[in-house]
């Protein structure tokens, strides 16, 4: 009689952790890996089109050594960082990795801003394309981030609501993860100078 | 020693009725318990997550009152979205009404063929939005395209802000690039747009659109992944509530009876999300489970039940969950296509 207690009892526990969580928290830790595998993906993609367009401008604007500069050196240093699916556990390497990618995207818009001066530029096809695989491309990046942001969001809840957490604090030991923040600098107008 | 021993067998046998009994209620009450908790925390989280992915039509009937307040509602925007009718969504009244069939039929046969499923929509105004975070917006909520092909592409139109965009499924942008649509947009449909053709403009920019993407994907009858999917965790369970039934049914049948009237709706319930026909009908076959599957594996099943407990009882505060399909009538459906971001936007 006592071992089929003990059966009933095991039966319960296993039932008493679905019941509790567990694997909902798994499922959301997992959701926010492939989230974040997305947001890499799209980061990425901007990075492979840089030299492109670095190339093409450089053909018609030679004078904007500096801009173009600050757009390769953006391009190096998020290239150096080290991403990969542990970034979303370490709070460091993420603000990290964030913080490159914003250089990125202030180094890649005023380099936008300087091509307005040239209208031969501006006219050609190859440069045309580019914008639009670049606008494409931020579009990835933005839906990536909201995407990933929502992953984060359902996570951080699904370690935080009752039951869970008291799993999580007995067995799982999982931390909440970052969102992404609003980019630095996003909330400034820009400075027009001229 | 062994006069001890039968002294204590003789006690045992006088009171194995009245032991039987005190451990039959407490198994009970201890089953109710387990019940309640799994269905209780179950319930938050199927609310929590419809809110998450702010869809208001998901209700399930348990209260989850301990998490309102780390619940607040986001879903602000959701109303904006217009309800998708079917090919052609024309809210502004850009087309009129011959082309609107025209297309109609076009695309129901693009989709016939290929199963790509390309759908129009147009409205009047962005409300301020970016067209680019509107047409996300409504590409998640329509789901346009195949499962797992992710075979879907959203035209969308703003009529009062001069904008457009075409929304490309993550299946489709190898074909449909965000440089192909971009050229659509500047090269087929603008100029046409800006003439005020915009009868040609939709025309001739659904038939490049189409051009771009033939030869994609092939049209199939295989049956969707979804349904593996939601089976597996049922299969889980029933294993699960099976063993315990086979265990709760060998200390008495009408507890093993009560715990199958109980766990298999439930299962049903917290998988699926059953209607509550099925979950009655699930509640009556896991009464009879519960009091004749110990009995056939087993047959050590003693105590024969006491009263009959009517099955399905708990159905009363279960709720109709909502069912997965939706099908917007005229043969048209969405199959629930993913959607990236890709595509590009333009304006005339």
């Amino acid at each position: 009689m006592k071992k089929v207690v003990i059966y009933v009892l095991g039966i319960i526990a296993v039932m008493g952790l679905s019941g509790c969580g567990y694997n909902t928290m798994q499922m959301n830790e997992e959701a926010v890996k492939a989230a974040w595998g997305d947001v890499e993906a799209t980061y990425q993609r901007r990075n492979d089109l840089i030299p492109n367009l670095v190339e093409v401008v450089k053909g018609y604007a030679k004078h904007e050594k500096e801009t173009l500069q600050a757009v390769t050196e953006a391009r190096g240093k998020v290239g150096s960082i080290q991403a990969g699916a542990n970034v979303v556990n370490d709070p460091k390497a993420f603000s990290q990795f964030q913080e490159a990618q914003a250089s990125m995207s202030s180094a890649l818009s005023r380099l936008l801003v300087v091509v307005e001066r040239y209208p031969d530029l501006k006219a050609n096809q190859n440069f045309r394309d580019l914008q639009v695989q670049l606008e494409g491309t931020e579009n990835r990046i933005n839906v990536a981030r909201t995407r990933y942001n929502k992953a984060v969001q359902e996570f951080n809840t699904s370690i935080r609501i009752f039951p869970n957490s008291l799993t999580n604090s007995l067995l799982l030991h999982l931390k909440p993860k970052e969102p992404f923040k609003a980019e630095a600098g996003a909330e400034k107008a820009p400075q027009v100078k001229f | 020693m062994s006069s001890e021993f039968g002294v204590r067998r003789q006690k045992r046998k006088r009171n194995k009725e009245a032991e039987n009994s005190a451990r039959r209620v407490a198994m009970q009450v201890v089953l109710f318990s387990i019940l309640f908790f799994v269905a209780f925390s179950f319930g938050p989280n199927r609310q929590l997550d419809s809110i998450l992915r702010s869809d208001p039509s998901v209700d399930d009937g348990c209260p989850g009152l301990w998490n309102s307040e780390l619940v607040s509602l986001p879903a602000a925007n959701a109303a904006e979205i217009p309800a998708l009718k079917g090919y052609i969504n024309d809210y502004a009244n850009m087309m009129s009404p011959s082309i609107r069939s025209k297309l109609t039929n076009e695309l129901r046969e693009f989709e016939r063929t290929d199963s790509t499923q390309i759908v129009v929509l147009t409205i009047s105004s962005l409300a301020g939005q970016p067209i680019e975070d509107f047409s996300i917006k409504v590409a998640e909520a329509w789901k346009i395209g195949q499962k797992g092909k992710d075979s879907g592409i959203i035209l969308i139109v703003a009529s009062q802000e001069r904008k457009m965009r075409i929304e490309v499924g993550r299946g489709l942008e190898g074909k449909l690039t965000d440089l192909t649509a971009g050229r659509i947009i500047d090269l087929v449909i603008k100029p046409r747009f800006k003439r005020g053709d915009f009868n040609g403009g939709f025309v001739a920019g659904v038939a490049a659109v189409i051009d771009a993407t033939k030869g994609e994907f092939k049209a199939d009858d295989a049956i969707p992944p979804q349904k593996k999917k939601s089976f597996s965790p049922l299969f889980t369970i029933l294993l699960f509530g099976g063993i315990g039934l086979l265990i709760m049914g060998s200390f008495s049948r009408v507890l093993g009876g009560i715990a199958g009237a109980i766990g298999l709706p439930a299962a049903a319930y917290l998988t699926a999300g059953a209607s509550i026909f099925t979950l009655v009908l699930f509640g009556i076959l896991g009464l009879v489970m519960g009091i004749f599957l110990p009995f056939l594996f087993s047959g050590m099943g003693h105590g024969r039940g006491g009263m009959f407990f009517p099955g399905g009882w708990y159905l009363g505060s279960g709720g109709g969950g909502s069912g997965g399909d939706f099908d917007s009538g005229g043969g048209f459906s969405s199959g629930g296509g993913d959607f990236g971001g890709g595509g590009a936007s333009g304006d005339w």
